[in-house]
């Protein structure tokens, strides 16, 4: 049976990233990805190593590809009809673009939380019961047990507990985020990606959802988009600074805020563009 | 006990043949759905042209086309189809004349000059206008049109020109006002300003900036009227007699082709006989006739698409 | 020197104000005409048919005797007539509109499907009446009956439906896809569980609007041949029938004044069908739009 557990063991041979310092395995692996919208090329030879059980963190002014880049990590990109690409991704060590590779697979190992909460126009419990539901899980009893669960872990069941029938719409912007988060870790997925999660929250909420990376990351590997830099540096581990479509800079966060190789990187950190 | 959500989506992933044949039966079923009004197209086309095929192998398609004489039943059957569309233009263009200064006028007073109050009464009752079933129409058009006309127009007969003629239009006008106004609607606000702030009147801006800017929208609108005044059948076969003849004159008992077609069907011909084939030839005839409105109102909207 | 010439515009100004005035009110009487139309049928429906009106006209078949005619059968028969349309319009409607909408590629196919339905929509009823009675009351042998009636006016609203289901499947936000395919769902999963759900009002609406255009059609029906003297009521789909409309024109067509009334009390049946089918759509609309 390929369990995760023997999945990351696997992996952990073909590691190439970052052996010095941190020993930690590679659950992405990033090798010259290009990729344009229509004759607009949105990514240039992107190439880079994610780590697992670790937050990484990707920066750059708007514009510059974050975005797209995460997107096409779980292969959501393609819901654009005009996108080509080239490169390769891999992600455990399979490359996801190969012909036969189920990205339906794919997006239940890799959940994604979005710019915007999106809850689904149903109830907080269906929410929740939706990934799992299509994955083939009927029984009320394991049904109630994982939206539970889910919840909590998203730090949010005990300000919902007793409304989990009222529709989603009625919870406020932070709490909705908090269950498109809840209702990612409702599948178990082993990476969450994040479409810049706070951009469209409250400072407090804000607040809240950097905790909940921070207490998510030992169990999942996490890559988020922000345009916040103290946000990267609060809560990632690794971050990577794209520009125009390129990664200028892909090191561990500290090293990349306070001593910066690319002088590009610098600007951006330091305020001089973005 | 920890449920281990993870292994039970595996185990679910292995025997869920039912979800694999779903998720490729359902395109396909979906295109059948599709393709069912493809199928209902091609239906009208062929039943139409293979009754008519049989219609013309017993009455000359030149008979058909040019005669003026339009009279199926008796012992000299004779086939011009001319008087039934004059018939159908006569009320057509009665029709119009009702509906498109009305339901233009209609459309300008509900985008350029109504308050948004007097918009959320006015714009449900044309709605309910246009709801209503065209045999109630045809008898408003019979029993009281007809009397109210009768009092103006000396010795008018009970089946006249005029009054289903006007009533088509009072039918019509919601759809020309609806999609007129849209027209007029979809004209960037910002003309409106820029002419206003010169010191311009509403009429002014009317005339002069949106309706120009709109004009497209607003000849679909009619050529689309215009094919449903023709298309329009109980309130001419109710109001309108059925005394196919050559005429411009309103006050004249008349027939349409649609009015032909319920006249046949309501059982004056037989199964088999020339004048069941007949119905066909004339709904040919108005399908043609509608169906080059439409594209002609297709054509109009989309090659004359002003790009604000 | 001044180009323009201020004395010129201030007297023209009044001009143009009263123009303007009266256009105002010109467009408004225009907009009234309706209005007034309106008002101007119902009172007389109201008050003409309002005396035939009453349990006996609602519970008795039709009757040479204008006093004794009745209404049941038309009820009756209008209701089979639904019970045929309804499913298979709403069926092939929203297939069609999630076909276009969620699977079809832009294509020459698609391209060509949605023209084809567009024509559909202005086709006169009376040729689908003609296609009815050619296809399913002769070729497909189903004679004068519920079915040919139910499935010819299916055909006719179809575009109604295709045109108001795509609308309501648009106004779904691409957040809700993505959110659906970043679980892992299928694209049918998400058609089942996230956009039909949402899109059911909307669909709902729309196809009870299409409903109450068929329940007010007369001509094809007409053409099939549904009858307009029965002394029964239908057993099942292949019974022949008669419906509302027909019941009216055919009263309308007789020429002694009574079965005018009659036709009227007839109208006011059909109206209040009508008005309930709108109400019921508006309620759907307003409970959800919030």
């Amino acid at each position: 049976m390929n369990t995760a557990a023997e999945r990351k063991h696997t992996f952990f041979a073909n590691t190439v990233a970052d052996e010095q310092e941190y020993v930690s395995k590679t659950i992405y692996n990033v090798d010259h990805f290009n990729l344009w919208y229509g004759d607009d090329q949105a990514l240039y030879d992107v190439t880079l190593a994610i780590p697992e059980n670790q937050v990484t963190a990707i920066i750059g002014p708007s514009g510059c590809g974050k975005s797209t880049f995460i997107k096409s990590l779980n292969r959501m990109v393609e819901l654009v009809p005009s996108v080509k690409m080239n490169g390769s991704i891999s992600y455990a060590g399979q490359d996801i673009f190969s012909s036969g590779y189920k990205v339906e697979q794919l997006r239940t190992d890799v959940g994604m939380v979005f710019q915007n909460p999106n809850p689904f126009p149903k109830s907080i419990y269906e929410n929740v019961a939706y990934g799992p539901k299509i994955h083939g899980i009927r029984k009320k009893k394991v049904l109630d047990e994982i939206v539970e669960k889910s919840l909590k872990g998203a730090a949010l069941w005990d300000e919902v507990k007793d409304r989990l029938q009222e529709n989603a719409s009625g919870l406020s912007g932070g709490q909705q985020q908090r269950l498109c988060i809840a209702r990612c870790l409702a599948i178990e997925p082993d990476v969450i990606l994040m479409d810049e999660p706070t951009s469209a929250l409250d400072p407090i909420a804000t607040a809240k959802v950097e905790e909940l990376v921070q207490s998510l990351k030992k169990d999942y590997s996490i890559v988020i988009v922000t345009h916040n830099m103290q946000q990267a540096a609060r809560i990632s581990d690794k971050t990577a600074f794209f520009l125009n479509g390129e990664v200028v800079e892909f090191e561990h966060t500290d090293k990349l805020f306070s001593n910066p190789e690319d002088r590009r990187t610098e600007d951006y950190i330091t305020g001089r563009f973005g | 006990m920890e449920v281990n959500v993870k292994n039970m989506i595996k185990q679910k992933e292995t025997n869920r043949f039912f979800l694999r044949f779903t998720e490729k039966a359902a395109p396909v079923f979906f295109l059948l759905c599709a393709a069912i009004s493809v199928l209902t197209t091609i239906g009208i086309i062929l039943t139409l042209l293979v009754e008519t095929t049989a219609f013309f192998s017993r009455v000359s398609f030149w008979e058909f086309i040019s005669g003026t004489e339009w009279w199926p039943f008796g012992e000299n059957p004779t086939y011009g189809v001319l008087p039934l569309i004059a018939g159908t233009m006569l009320i057509t263009a009665i029709a119009m004349m009702v509906a498109l200064p009305i339901g233009l006028a209609s459309a300008i007073f509900l985008s350029e000059f109504a308050s948004e109050q007097t918009r959320k009464i006015v714009k449900p009752v044309l709605e309910v206008l246009a709801g209503i079933p065209t045999i109630v129409y045809g008898f408003f058009a019979l029993t009281f049109v007809t009397p109210v006309l009768n009092t103006f127009i000396q010795d008018l007969p009970v089946f006249n020109a005029l009054s289903p003629g006007i009533v088509v239009g009072v039918m019509v006008i919601p759809m020309v006002a609806s999609l007129s106004e849209d027209a007029l609607r979809s004209v960037p606000n910002s003309m409106r300003e820029a002419a206003l702030a010169m010191g311009s009147t509403r009429l002014e801006v009317a005339m002069k900036v949106v309706l120009p800017a709109a004009l497209s929208g607003i000849i679909a609108s009619f050529v689309l009227g215009i094919s449903r005044a023709i298309g329009e059948t109980m309130i001419v076969a109710v109001a309108a007699g059925s005394t196919p003849k050559l005429t411009w004159d309103v006050t004249e008992s008349i027939q349409t082709m649609t009015g032909y077609i319920v006249q046949v069907s309501l059982g004056d011909a037989s199964y088999g006989s020339t004048a069941y084939y007949s119905i066909y030839a004339v709904g040919m005839t108005l399908f043609i006739f509608t169906f080059m409105m439409n594209i002609l109102s297709q054509y109009i909207s989309r090659r004359f698409k002003e790009d604000y | 020197m001044n180009l323009v010439d201020k004395q010129t515009v201030q007297s023209s100004m009044t001009k143009r104000l009263v123009k303007n005035r009266l256009a105002n009110s010109l467009f408004f009487l225009a907009a009234a005409f309706g209005i007034v139309v309106l008002a101007i049928l119902l009172y007389r429906i109201y008050s003409e048919g309002m005396g035939y009106l009453d349990w006996n006209f609602l519970t008795s078949f039709a009757s040479r005797f204008p006093e004794e005619a009745g209404i049941k059968a038309a009820i009756v028969g209008s209701l089979w007539l639904m019970a045929v349309t309804a499913p298979v319009s709403l069926l092939l409607g929203v297939g069609t509109a999630i076909y276009l909408e969620e699977y079809a590629k832009e294509n020459k196919v698609t391209r060509f499907i949605r023209m084809n339905i567009s024509n559909l929509a202005g086709v006169p009823s009376v040729v689908f009446g003609l296609l009815g009675l050619t296809v399913f009351v002769r070729l497909m042998e189903m004679g004068r009956s519920i079915m040919a009636g139910g499935l010819t006016m299916s055909l006719l609203i179809l575009p109604i439906i295709v045109v108001s289901s795509q609308e309501a499947i648009r106004a779904i936000p691409k957040e809700q896809y993505e959110a659906s395919f970043a679980m892992g769902a299928t694209r049918w999963q998400t058609v089942l569980r996230v956009v039909l759900p949402a899109a059911i009002p909307g669909i709902l609406t729309g196809g009870i609007l299409a409903l109450s255009r068929a329940i007010g059609e007369t001509a094809p029906l007409l053409m099939i041949g549904a009858l307009s003297f029965i002394a029964y009521l239908p057993e099942n789909v292949w019974s022949g029938f008669t419906v509302l409309p027909i019941q009216i024109f055919n009263w309308t067509g007789r020429p002694q004044e009574e079965f005018h009334l009659v036709a009227s009390s007839g109208i006011i049946v059909l109206l209040i069908v009508l008005l309930l089918m709108n109400s019921i759509a508006v309620l759907i609309r307003n409970k959800f739009s919030k």
